[in-house]
């Protein structure tokens, strides 16, 4: 132990909490200053003026929210969840086969996370580019296709809500197969064989065992999904073209072009609102679950 | 029914070119309380695995039968069996009752058939149903989840029950209630049990009849007093409780014993039940309650060994002596204390001593196979 430990070891044994609050203490000051106070400014500049230039004016106005509630951004809206939910559906149909595989893959596991890890090692901003160029009229894949003289014109790929989507699968998945791998991982090879000597078909180890033995997992990769896909912005203006907006997008263009400083932060409460309604009804769903099943 | 519940013949299987299981056979009676015995690597579990269906015999290795059908392939859901785990293997989402009706579910039995016999197999292993019956695995101390498996392979009424070390994870005492009890429950039901240990003294206790298994065969096959008393190799004798050991030549053949000299020139007598060739090497054990030690000079009847007292360990219901032979070889003598031990023990170490045992209770063993 290093010197100066001794001293602080020997005086929070005393108090209880002490030794826990002064390990948290670093992290909760950090998170206290660059989390919850920018955080309680926006909450302000929800409820005030617009300034002319950014910014906000003194006062106390109902009229940032006002704007959000109307159909125009109530469709950006719908369209953000519809791909959030899309794209975490499709995450778990991918990413949990691969978790699967991968958790029985014995000496090849730690290389074939690897694999699943590696991605990361690129910017995300720079494989969202390269997807446009593969999916765009003059793209990798149009090209070949009529090379190959499978089909004369160009499918319309790029910009289109399908490219959004893929991009959104395509950068979320690997969030959906860790969690997912972890509980597999865990899961005692035992159990499969008592389900088998007890009479359980191979679906029927999957579904009375496995699955029920994996839904922390599932739950976990679902929320990790789809609560970044709901606050995504980058693919759907990469990919999107600017035609198929999700909510993140007229969030920062309100900090930006827009002006609008009031809206932008009413639009992130009511989003922050939303999602946190969307995940208790979740995790509430699967609670009801849990207990329908005891 | 008549004939062997189980049997095992000329079964062979090999992982990764090494033999975990080489060409055994047995057979295995209705009823019987038949134990796996032997140190671990020995190849009991893959035998017990074998006989589960988790694995098949080498493609050349023999065939397994269970109730008069080859069930080398067959899935473990294919051959009347139910099976205790090492850990239990009891599912952690499931509460007790749950995990105990999991078979009979996947067997479509009928809802309320399954409520009276989940409550009737708990009740069987001594756990109440209304107490535990809704609890989580996890909630349940180590013995009462040895009862929830049991429970649980015991409900398909199953005519063979395989058990893999189940007591292995429970303390000494516990250890000693769950043995009388599968032992009642094996009488009881009528069950076949395979039980499968490295622990001796359970296989012993338990058991009607014990294959010990060494380097992937079966070095012995046996009721517990057969293996004990008559171990045909230096493994056995070894492995099951403590044996002293004694090697020399043939010298000679007369009144149904064997003259062996040692290397050392001294010479002992070994009931034999054939004939061997003069000049060839024999080696006996001896248990140590078959042994005992007297002064020099004292009239022992039968064999005697000189030789120097090492050591004298009290051990309660036992009194251990330890003597080293005049070529170096220990010798243990085990005495049991009936009231003689009050008085303190004569021997003092360096004592010279006869090692005195009689020809009858030597056991010539057989050479091991490699």
């Amino acid at each position: 132990m290093t010197g100066w430990m001794v001293p602080w070891f020997r005086w929070s044994a005393r108090k209880p909490g002490a030794r826990a609050w002064s390990l948290m203490g670093p992290g909760l000051l950090f998170l206290l200053v660059f989390f919850l106070g920018p955080l309680a400014f926006m909450l302000g500049y929800s409820f005030m003026p617009r300034g002319i230039y950014g910014g906000v004016k003194p006062g106390f106005t109902f009229e940032a929210y006002k704007t959000f509630f109307q159909p125009l951004y109530l469709g950006v809206l719908w369209r953000t969840v519809v791909y959030s939910v899309v794209c975490t559906v499709a995450c778990l149909g991918l990413g949990y086969p691969v978790a699967y595989v991968i958790s029985r893959a014995g000496q090849w596991k730690n290389m074939l996370m690897f694999l699943v890890i590696l991605p990361f090692w690129t910017s995300f901003l720079v494989r969202t580019f390269a997807m446009m160029f593969l999916m765009r009229d003059t793209g990798l894949i149009n090209t070949a296709l009529i090379g190959m003289g499978l089909i004369d014109e160009p499918i319309a790929m790029y910009p289109t809500s399908f490219a959004v989507m893929l991009g959104l699968i395509y950068g979320f998945l690997p969030f959906m197969i860790l969690p997912i791998y972890t509980s597999l991982e865990k899961l005692d090879h035992s159990l499969l064989e008592a389900a088998e000597v007890l009479g359980a078909k191979p679906w029927e180890r999957f579904t009375k065992v496995v699955l029920p033995l994996s839904m922390p997992g599932v739950v976990a990769g679902s929320l990790l999904v789809f609560i970044p896909a709901l606050g995504s912005y980058l693919t759907s203006d990469l990919l999107g073209g600017s035609k198929y907006d999700m909510i993140g997008n007229i969030i920062a263009r309100q900090f930006g072009a827009g002006n609008n400083w009031p809206f932008g932060s009413a639009a992130s409460f009511a989003m922050m609102g939303l999602v946190l309604i969307a995940v208790l009804a979740y995790l509430r769903t699967r609670d009801d679950a849990a207990m329908g099943n005891a | 029914m008549s004939g062997p519940v189980v049997a095992f013949r000329n079964v062979s299987k090999t992982f990764n070119g090494s033999k975990a299981v080489r060409n055994i056979s047995f057979e295995i009676q209705p009823g019987e309380f038949f134990s796996i015995l032997g140190p671990s690597g020995c190849g009991k579990t893959t035998t017990l695995r074998l006989l589960a269906g988790f694995e098949s015999p080498d493609d050349d290795g023999g065939e397994v039968r269970i109730l008069d059908k080859v069930v080398n392939h067959a899935r473990p859901y294919e051959r009347n069996i139910s099976m205790v785990f090492q850990n239990y293997a009891l599912f952690p989402h499931l509460s007790v009752e749950q995990n105990v009706a999991f078979g009979l579910e996947r067997r479509g039995v009928a809802k309320a058939e399954v409520a009276s016999r989940v409550k009737a197999a708990l009740e069987g292993v001594r756990l109440a149903p209304e107490t535990f019956g809704k609890r989580a695995p996890s909630a349940l101390s180590g013995g009462q989840r040895q009862r929830v498996a049991l429970a649980r392979a015991l409900v398909l009424q199953p005519p063979i029950l395989l058990l893999d070390e189940p007591l292995g994870a429970l303390d000494l005492k516990l250890r000693k209630e769950m043995q009388y009890e599968l032992k009642q429950l094996n009488r009881r039901l009528g069950i076949t049990f395979v039980y499968v240990t490295h622990d001796q003294e359970e296989a012993l206790t338990m058991s009607d009849r014990i294959a010990v298994m060494d380097n992937a065969r079966v070095a012995q096959l046996g009721s517990p007093a057969e293996i004990y008393e008559r171990p045909r190799t230096a493994f056995v004798a070894r492995f099951i409780g403590e044996s002293n050991f004694l090697s020399g030549t043939v010298v000679g053949f007369e009144g149904g014993q064997l003259r062996v000299r040692r290397d050392d020139g001294t010479e002992f007598r070994a009931a034999a039940t054939e004939e061997r060739t003069d000049g060839g090497k024999v080696h006996v054990a001896l248990r140590p309650e078959r042994l005992r030690f007297v002064p020099p000079g004292h009239d022992a009847d039968g064999n005697a060994l000189p030789g120097k007292i090492k050591a004298v360990v009290y051990r309660g219901e036992m009194l251990h002596v330890r003597a080293t032979l005049a070529d170096g070889t220990d010798m243990t003598a085990a005495m049991s204390n009936e009231g003689q031990l009050r008085l303190p023990v004569s021997w003092k170490e360096g004592d010279p001593c006869l090692a005195a045992f009689a020809a009858e209770d030597v056991r010539i063993l057989e050479a091991e196979a490699s």
